[in-house]
């Protein structure tokens, strides 16, 4: 995360703007390997580290949630720069006031479990 | 080895996330990290206030395990891997960041004017700061999953409800980018 610079505010700045290709590179290098992983699990149906099948779990389908949840994120991605993974990572590194940005991000996640029943799903 | 030191290409930190997804997959996990706020609420005694935060958050401490793993990562990227952090972003974008009042672009990992602890003195700081967070927040549990929930496990698996997600992350972000940010800086 962090030598990737996926936890860069400025990449995701410039990921928004189309005006460079490497964190396009990035999630999309990971998610066809991704599929390549997950569809050879299923075909040649391999087994965990624990000799047990694996499971994935099919999400839920609806429309609501994800589209509106999305936007919610993606407005809050865009403005702080981070999303989960990369705001601890940038603790890790030593940028202390990113710590404002997760302790926000718990209220918001707080926040939506005392809304959750007035919300479209 | 030269090369550990400058930033990774997409080609190297990409496979690198698929590969932790995969690792996980193999003890039957899965690689979402906003969870975690929910776990992390809960730990902080949010179940006495919302349903949505009574569970066992017990049985996630493997999840928290990553999100330790995340913040040693980061400590060794950037303290020991890491000679120069200023990210070179396209000279384009660094020019609409100045035009913007970032001058801190193409010098520096994250922008100074509101991330350093001086910038913290700023209301207007602290509260844009805050306002991400709570959008990240709010936003990754109403979708039940963030990028490495939805974007990369999520479509991983060819799921809809994903790239309905992802769609939203987008829409939402250039929202942002192209239409608030001008009004706010």
């Amino acid at each position: 995360m962090f030598k990737s610079e996926a936890a860069s505010w400025f990449r995701i700045y410039e990921m928004f703007k189309f005006e460079s290709f490497h964190m396009y590179g990035i999630i999309g290098s990971a998610l066809f390997i991704g599929i390549i992983i997950v569809q050879s699990i299923k075909r040649f149906k391999i087994k965990s580290f624990y000799g047990e099948k694996i499971n994935f779990h099919p999400k839920a389908k609806s429309f609501s949630r994800y589209m509106f949840g999305g936007i919610i994120f993606g407005l809050g991605w865009a403005l702080a720069g981070a999303c989960p993974g990369p705001m601890f990572t940038l603790v890790g590194a030593g940028y202390i006031s990113i710590f404002i940005v997760i302790i926000a991000s718990l209220l918001g996640t707080f926040l939506y479990g005392l809304l959750k029943g007035k919300l479209p799903h | 080895m030269n090369w550990i030191y400058e930033p990774w290409p997409w080609y190297i930190a990409g496979p690198m996330i698929a590969l932790i997804m995969f690792l996980l997959i193999m003890v039957d996990k899965s690689f979402g990290m906003s969870s975690n706020l929910r776990t992390m609420c809960t730990i902080c005694g949010a179940g006495n206030k919302a349903d949505f935060f009574k569970f066992d958050w017990k049985l996630q401490k493997w999840n928290l395990v990553v999100v330790l793993g995340a913040v040693i990562g980061g400590f060794i990227g950037s303290y020991f891997l890491s000679t120069n952090t200023a990210v070179a972003i396209n000279p384009e974008t660094i020019l609409e960041l100045k035009s913007l009042g970032f001058e801190s672009a193409g010098t520096a990992y994250l922008p100074t004017e509101l991330f350093d602890t001086k910038a913290l003195l700023s209301i207007k700081n602290v509260l844009l700061l805050s306002i991400g967070g709570l959008l990240v927040g709010f936003g990754a549990r109403y979708a039940g999953g963030c990028t490495s929930g939805h974007a990369i496990s999520g479509l991983s698996n060819l799921q809809m409800p994903s790239l309905i997600a992802v769609i939203g992350f987008f829409i939402g972000g250039l929202t942002m980018i192209h239409f608030i940010f001008p009004l706010l800086f």
